[in-house]
């Protein structure tokens, strides 16, 4: 037992350091389910399966066709009369031994039909390459259990992701440019007396080139403030003469040439980032404000729980202040009193109060509209399609042409320019399902004949290369889902292979 | 329902132009030529018998490739004829060469076999890890040990009927210009710069000038893709003509190294702390004897941890852990199978669409994070004017007479443009090859440190004297011109 342990942690090693042991144990106990093992579902799956997914069931009730015997798992001849589920279960459970695949070799359709609660079980559900009647059933079915679900397609050139999730909570969400906590505005009482501690103009020189940035720039604070009737250096003018100040600080040889002192550079080169105001950001004051923040019950997360206790905290001890990042004994005893109120003790524990304190600064909730708001004609969000198509080169374009061609399968149970003789003449048919779909959602836009010409060329084709892009992009954000760690997207992701650019809509 | 549908130019008109005599094979009269020498290289460098099995081909297993190949459309290239030879030069002629069959190059390897790639080259020096696994699908713990080249190639050549894959486990200097020639575009899934800026310079060496006009059949595509965690990046690089490796140095971040000054007084970090231990510590305490410390021995690492915690609880600093310690020491950059599927798979799209016109390819520069939400960003980078490896200008070193060959040394290595490793400097005085200074060979390193000390006029160095200049950022020797100033 310990063997595996050890040998898990060295074969997770690269993405331990990444999400942690904590955020491996959240994958561990997943249970993924993907529908259609196409080359994107396989790809998808591929890339939860090597990070260490609990288990995975794949729903899917096509047999393996000849385009899709071309999958990386390079089917054999003998796998030709197996169900797709099945052969791409069996091949990607080698993968991985720790993981364990399912199938079940039944259209979605048909599970709606006879047994919707089956999606209950999942941790996440990922729809591959669905027509849009299943999409949005499933996608009901899920809303209403508050099970994500990630829709993927790949067409043509055009990869497409949909978010559906109600509200999705993240405390560790690791911003890429967190600034450090240094108020140096608001010195609280422990770093203030430090700071008292040292005398620069009474040191040696050896001391004097080793005391810490952060002191050198907080001793020349307060001597400004004391200059500028406690007024910090505001504008560039400011801080410019606030450097001037701290660079004077430099002691000085025999012949009045400035001594090396690196800690006097550092501290003069972070002055800007050093003087940045103390204040609680508007992400968090707008949680703050937010219905599930304001009124706690007993059904309430955990997170708006330990939110709140933040906020009570922000306005008593804080005083207007989050918790410091570093270390927050206070914040302990009062919060433990306010949870104790609500839940019972053992539900937050210290540890989980001590991450939240922490990364105060840095809680973010996603929240998508769900896919019934999306497609109803009275809830579209034709603002953001209209405004998008203002821009010649925006992705919104080919958002519309997946739903245009959604269409043409619902009118004519297959996809637009499949075999050749068809492009021609299905160009005028897919161009009626735009003009009906722009119609009927009212959208004053106009799309080119080139992209009505291009999605028929595309021939419903999935080809492997941006299914691939799509496989990494999903398997991300369906771990970021599982592990509440990192930020989702929402709530619609556009990639468009021709040119290599992307865009995230709100629908 | 009219037959004309408007051209829309995704890209710049300049690339655009630049590209159309870039197109690597058939229909006109130089790439038929091209096409020829192709086949004549094909032939020369006989791989594996060479007989192409089209009866691995079942009914439908290459419908995605063809509806690009074989359809017109209003996005292609402008150069792009639909074609069914297309497919045909894909899955029997066309060479790629793969670099590295890592994180990125496993999934780089898989994307071109089934995209009809056939004839596909490996190169890696390494051996798998354990802690490869969790991406590099190629491998399985059995394979823990065995050269990674060799594995992924007999992984894809088992499982996908009629790929060639062969494998090289060897470093990319191993190879001159005869082996880098035969291939029509290279792929780079590297995770050293060292490496990328070697393979740079090899590819604008093979680059053949006639009357001062780059050859185009000359232009060896080199597609580079980067991962780090959540980020990564993909680049098309056309040599001579589009913007190299080494115009665009300054992109790269340069590795985190803090300040001595925090390391040795003034820790805040568990890093800072593990990095006394490192750096500090070690040499002197030589707990080992004379061994220098070894990032993947567990009782140096431990040694390292035990100190670093230590030093942490000296300065009430939490957060030392064997992992972390580990990490730094070893400078592990983390890695998830997701950033390599993505970059790998943007790649292979412009490998693919490069090897068959079917459309524009990426001018030049791919950004992508997904931290939060996904981020991707697409910009032209620029060529540098005066850059050392593809300009053809001559470099120019600015320095006094008095200026000691150390200063020359340090500018060479520091400057932001050249970041050398170790810099060997040659030249011709009274008409012998002369070498002022050599780091890599201890002998010569020590007959030559002297010149270190010694200023330029006292080597005998004149103004305008040409200095040849070796290093393993590039295959080629860099020629700077000495300029004295006053």
């Amino acid at each position: 037992m310990a063997a595996t342990k050890a040998s898990k942690e060295q074969k997770y090693d690269r993405q331990l350091r990444l999400w942690g042991d904590h955020g491996q144990e959240t994958l561990e106990n997943a249970h993924v389910c993907l529908i259609n093992a196409t080359a994107t579902g396989t790809e998808i799956l591929k890339n939860l399966v090597l990070p260490g997914i609990g288990a995975f069931t794949i729903v899917d009730g096509h047999t393996v066709s000849g385009e899709d015997k071309r999958n990386v798992f390079a089917l054999t001849l003998a796998l030709m009369l197996q169900n797709r589920a099945q052969a791409a279960t069996e091949l990607l459970q080698e993968l991985n031994s720790d993981v364990s695949g399912n199938f079940v070799e039944e259209s979605p359709d048909k599970l709606l039909d006879n047994d919707p609660e089956f999606f209950h079980r999942f941790t996440i559900v990922i729809g591959v390459q669905l027509p849009e009647s299943t999409c949005l059933r499933l996608g009901s079915v899920l809303w209403s259990a508050s099970v994500p679900f990630l829709v993927c397609k790949t067409y043509g050139l055009i990869g497409y992701m949909r978010l559906a999730v109600q509200e999705h909570t993240v405390i560790e969400s690791h911003p890429d440019n967190a600034l450090e906590d240094l108020r140096l505005d608001q010195p609280f009482g422990e770093f203030k007396n430090h700071i008292q501690s040292y005398d620069l103009d009474s040191m040696d020189k050896k001391d004097h080139s080793h005391t810490p940035w952060i002191i050198i720039v907080a001793k020349y604070l307060e001597k400004w403030l004391s200059e500028h009737n406690g007024q910090p250096p505001k504008n560039y003018k400011d801080k410019e003469a606030f450097r001037q100040l701290i660079r004077e600080g430099i002691l000085k040889n025999e012949n009045g040439v400035p001594e090396d002192e690196e800690n006097f550079e550092e501290a003069i080169k972070n002055v800007n980032t050093a003087l940045n105001p103390t204040k609680v950001p508007s992400a968090v004051e707008d949680l703050f404000n937010s219905e599930q923040c304001k009124n706690i019950t007993s059904q309430t997360p955990d997170f708006w729980v330990m939110l709140r206790a933040v906020k009570e905290f922000v306005h008593n001890e804080g005083n207007g202040s989050l918790p410091v990042r570093g270390t927050i004994p206070d914040m302990i005893a009062d919060s433990q009193k306010f949870i104790n109120l609500q839940n019972p003790p053992e539900s937050i524990s210290e540890k989980d109060i001590k991450l939240f304190c922490k990364n105060a600064s840095f809680l973010r909730v996603v929240r998508c509209r769900s896919l019934t708001e999306e497609y109803s004609v009275d809830s579209v969000n034709k603002d953001e399609i209209t405004s998008c198509m203002d821009s010649p080169d925006s992705e919104m374009v080919f958002y519309l042409m997946l739903r245009a061609v959604d269409r043409f399968y619902q009118q004519h149970s297959r996809y637009p320019g499949v075999y050749n003789y068809q492009v021609e003449e299905d160009i005028s048919k897919l161009k009626l399902c735009v003009n009906g779909l722009l119609q009927e959602y009212s959208l004053n836009v106009n799309i080119k004949d080139d992209y009505i010409h291009e999605f028929c060329r595309y021939g419903a084709a999935e080809p492997h290369t941006v299914a691939a892009f799509l496989g990494g992009s999903a398997a991300q954000e369906a771990i970021k889902i599982i592990s509440h760690q990192f930020v989702p997207f929402s709530n619609t992701f556009i990639y468009n292979a021709m040119s290599q650019t992307s865009a995230t809509l709100q629908l | 329902m009219d037959g004309k549908y408007n051209f829309t130019i995704l890209k710049s008109t300049q690339f655009f132009i630049n590209t159309t005599c870039l197109n690597p094979i058939f229909l006109s009269s130089s790439r038929e030529k091209k096409r020829r020498r192709i086949e004549d290289l094909t032939e020369k460098m006989a791989v594996d018998g060479g007989h192409r099995d089209s009866g691995c081909d079942w009914d439908g297993r290459w419908n995605h490739v063809r509806k690009f190949l074989e359809r017109p459309g209003p996005f292609t290239h402008p150069d792009f004829e639909p074609s069914t030879e297309s497919l045909q030069f894909l899955l029997e002629t066309c060479k790629i060469l793969v670099i590295g069959a890592g994180g990125l190059g496993c999934e780089l390897l898989k994307n071109l076999a089934l995209s009809g790639f056939r004839l596909i080259h490996v190169v890696d020096m390494d051996t798998i890890d354990v802690s490869n696994l969790n991406r590099q699908f190629l491998f399985r713990p059995k394979d823990v040990g065995r050269p990674k080249a060799e594995v992924a190639a007999d992984f894809i050549n088992s499982r996908i009927p009629g790929c060639k894959v062969v494998p090289h486990f060897k470093k990319i200097q191993d190879f001159d210009e005869s082996f880098y020639r035969q291939f029509h575009i290279i792929v780079c899934g590297l995770d050293s710069i060292i490496a990328r800026r070697w393979m740079n310079g090899m590819l604008i060496s093979l680059l053949s000038y006639e009357d001062g006009v780059l050859d185009p059949s000359s232009i060896i595509p080199l597609i580079d893709g980067g991962t780090e965690g959540f980020k990564g990046n993909a680049r098309v690089i056309l040599p001579g003509m589009t913007a190299c490796i080494d115009c665009t140095l300054e992109l790269y971040p340069p590795q985190i190294n803090f300040p001595m000054c925090t390391i040795a007084s003034m820790p805040r970090l568990p890093e800072h702390c593990i990095e006394y231990a490192r750096i500090l510590q070690w040499p002197k305490e030589k707990p080992f004897g004379d061994t220098s410390l070894d990032g993947d021995n567990p009782e140096h690492i431990q040694w390292v941890f035990d100190r670093a915690q230590e030093r942490a609880a000296e300065f009430n600093i939490t957060g030392v852990t064997y992992r972390l310690t580990q990490g730094v020491v070893k400078r592990i950059i983390p890695a998830v199978a997701s950033t390599n599927a993505v970059i790998a798979a943007a790649c292979a799209t412009e490998v693919f669409k490069i090897a068959t016109s079917a459309y524009i390819p990426l001018n030049n520069y791919l950004v992508f994070n997904d931290v939060d939400g996904l981020y991707t960003y697409t910009f032209e980078a620029e060529r540098k004017e005066n850059c050392s490896a593809c300009s053809q200008v001559p470099q120019d070193l600015q320095f006094p007479p008095s200026a000691k060959l150390q200063e020359v040394l340090e500018y060479l290595t520091e400057n932001a443009s050249l970041q050398m490793k170790s810099p060997a400097i040659t030249t011709t005085l009274e008409g012998k090859n002369k070498t002022l200074y050599l780091q890599s060979v201890k002998s010569i390193e020590e007959r030559t440190r002297p010149n270190l000390c010694k200023t330029l006029k006292e080597l005998g160095l004149s103004d305008g004297q040409e200095l040849a200049v070796a290093d393993v950022t590039t295959p080629q020797t860099v020629l700077f011109k000495l300029n004295f100033t006053a």
